[in-house]
């Protein structure tokens, strides 16, 4: 006897409470006055929008705090515009809430299945339909519909071709070349060594083959930094303190990580930061990654001066700059 | 009489004679202390404007910068950096540093316009360097093309400076500052001097024209007005992003809450 469990009896669903404006007319009508401010508010919002849209001025500006000096106009359109559409929504929801009918109802669902008759007619259906079609006997039509079916689903295969062609050597080259002059980013002169002091920091592009434009895809590969530091703050090999000219240095602005220009120069550290993911490179030991994401250094360009004292490019690249990619060419690092 | 002596033997009476004590000594120290520094105010006509600086020099800067302006463990030598240097260190406040923190911030001005110029003067006769310049020297507003200010301010200030002007951060907590407010012969003066982790731009790699240019740029998007609402702080996706997904997402929330919930 003691053994025996109890039996727990299922309590069934709690009794139906009705809402305040269910059983208090009171309470009903305010709820009903409740909706209706809600809907006033909108149209009083559509009101506002035009009203202002016509008779405030669209240069007026005013001073708010925070946000600043602020185009009246477009706040106005903005608030009145709010107000309409989302005091329909929430006077529907209150009405929907507060109002509308509150009773559990019981739907009896039918069964799935269709009726017996029904399902023999669309059989036999079917079958009379079929024949009088005569694709049974008519086999050229039933033949050549396959092939027109069959061959639909090629050229979404033939498509895909539009995911390649594959870069090839496009991105593992830049328009750097041995003898290439640096040319000072925006407005395009060639640079004297003389005229960089240390500290400084100039952006540079390579210039480029009379007739050739220069494209942003090439811009985004080619960009270069150019930084002066004294010459005894270097901790470079001897190959790469020989691709430098009296202390000044070129790196690839594009950061190995995902590309982004790495343009943050820390004069007092030698630093170099990317922006997007913090990368940071040291510039005294090539570019060297010392925090971040970035897998490689940033690659050092290869630097002297002509007969002019420009500088030029000593030779191109020696490893593709940027991120890296599947066909990227790691020979050389 | 008594009760004096009474008095003088009371328990608390060597506790407050101590209190008593320390509190004379202190306020004597203090005014003491006081009247060197009310001596050390410049005084004018009485002898040049570099010898004037270098007393300034010699009591303000020299237990870090050197004696001789020659530099130490802890602060860069300044032979050689100009007036400019000065006028914009000692100017914005940024000089005399209030701690060794990560950089120099600029604060409210140790030194009047007199004394900076007094102490610009003398570090500009140890070697020469940039000079200050002056707001009205730069007449931007005639000569600057914002336009061209804007494509140089894109290419060799965005990175640090963001791309509206409103500063960022940089490594270990060291941060460019916003250029908001800033006077122009300051702007002008960090790009020819270089302070602390900005690099120089030089007349060679920014000539003076289009430096100009800039200073006009950064004043006009200061005076940027909002077309199309708060600006956000003109930082970008950060604080949109934020407020999206705080106040946007937050409010969708809340109304679905308020749907699922039972009415009363």
């Amino acid at each position: 006897m003691s053994n025996q469990i109890e039996r727990f009896q299922d309590p069934g669903l709690p009794e139906h409470v009705h809402r305040n404006a269910d059983v208090d007319p009171r309470a009903a009508k305010r709820a009903e006055q409740q909706v209706a401010i809600l809907f006033l508010l909108s149209a009083a919002g559509t009101v506002l929008t035009i009203a202002s849209y016509i008779y405030v001025k669209s240069s007026t500006f005013v001073y708010l705090p925070v946000m600043g000096r602020t185009n009246l106009q477009q706040l106005l359109l903005g608030i009145g515009l709010t107000a309409a559409t989302l005091f329909i929504g929430l006077g529907a929801i209150q009405w929907a809430k507060k109002l509308m009918p509150d009773e559990e109802v019981i739907a009896e669902r039918h069964e799935f299945r269709s009726e017996e008759v029904d399902r023999e007619e669309l059989v036999s259906t079917f079958k009379e339909r079929a024949d009088a079609s005569g694709i049974g006997r008519r086999s050229l039509i039933k033949r050549t519909l396959g092939v027109a079916l069959g061959l639909v689903g090629l050229s979404p295969l033939v498509l895909l071709r539009d995911t390649g062609p594959m870069p090839g050597e496009y991105l593992n080259k830049t328009d750097w070349a041995t003898g290439t002059r640096l040319l000072r980013d925006p407005d395009g002169q060639p640079i004297l060594a003389s005229d960089i002091e240390v500290g400084a920091v100039t952006q540079v592009l390579p210039e480029l083959p009379a007739g050739v434009e220069r494209t942003l895809e090439n811009t985004g590969k080619d960009a270069v930094l150019l930084l002066r530091l004294r010459p005894e703050d270097f901790n470079l090999d001897p190959e790469r303190l020989s691709w430098t000219h009296e202390g000044i240095i070129a790196f690839s602005k594009i950061c190995t990580h995902m590309g982004c220009a790495v343009a943050l120069y820390e004069q007092q550290t030698h630093h170099l930061l990317c922006p997007c993911h913090q990368s940071t490179f040291d510039v005294t030991r090539a570019a060297k990654v010392i925090f971040g994401p970035a897998a490689r250094p940033l690659p050092q360009l290869a630097i002297t001066v002509d007969a002019d004292g420009h500088l030029i490019a000593k030779q191109p690249f020696t490893v593709p700059v940027g991120p890296s990619f599947w066909e990227r060419n790691s020979s050389n690092g | 009489m008594k009760r004096i002596s009474s008095f003088r033997r009371h328990r608390i009476a060597g506790p407050i004679l101590v209190v008593a004590a320390l509190f004379t000594i202190a306020t004597a120290f203090g005014v003491a202390s006081a009247l060197p520094s009310a001596q050390m105010t410049v005084a004018s006509g009485t002898s040049t404007l570099v010898s004037q600086g270098k007393e300034l020099f010699l009591r303000g800067c020299s237990s870090c910068h050197g004696l001789h302006a020659e530099g130490g463990g802890i602060a860069p030598s300044l032979i050689g950096v100009g007036s400019a240097a000065v006028d914009f260190q000692v100017g914005t406040g940024r000089m005399p540093m209030a701690d060794m923190s990560q950089q120099a911030m600029q604060k409210k001005p140790l030194y009047n316009p007199q004394e900076t110029a007094a102490l610009a003067a003398y570090v500009a006769s140890l070697a020469p360097g940039p000079a200050a310049v002056t707001n009205e020297s730069l007449n931007y507003e005639r000569d600057g093309n914002a336009a061209n200010g804007g494509t140089l301010f894109r290419t060799n200030c965005a990175m640090c400076h963001n791309f509206a002007g409103q500063g960022g951060a940089l490594t270990n907590g060291k941060y460019a500052p916003s250029l908001m407010g800033v006077d122009p012969k300051y702007i002008y003066e960090a790009m020819v001097t270089g302070p602390q982790s900005m690099p120089k731009f030089t007349n060679a790699t920014i000539t003076p024209q289009e430096k100009l240019d800039i200073i006009k740029w950064i004043q006009s998007a200061d005076h940027e007005q909002n077309l199309g609402g708060a600006s956000l702080g003109r930082v970008g996706p950060v604080t949109e992003g934020l407020l999206g997904w705080v106040l946007g997402l937050g409010l969708l929330i809340g109304a679905a809450a308020w749907l699922a919930m039972k009415a009363k």
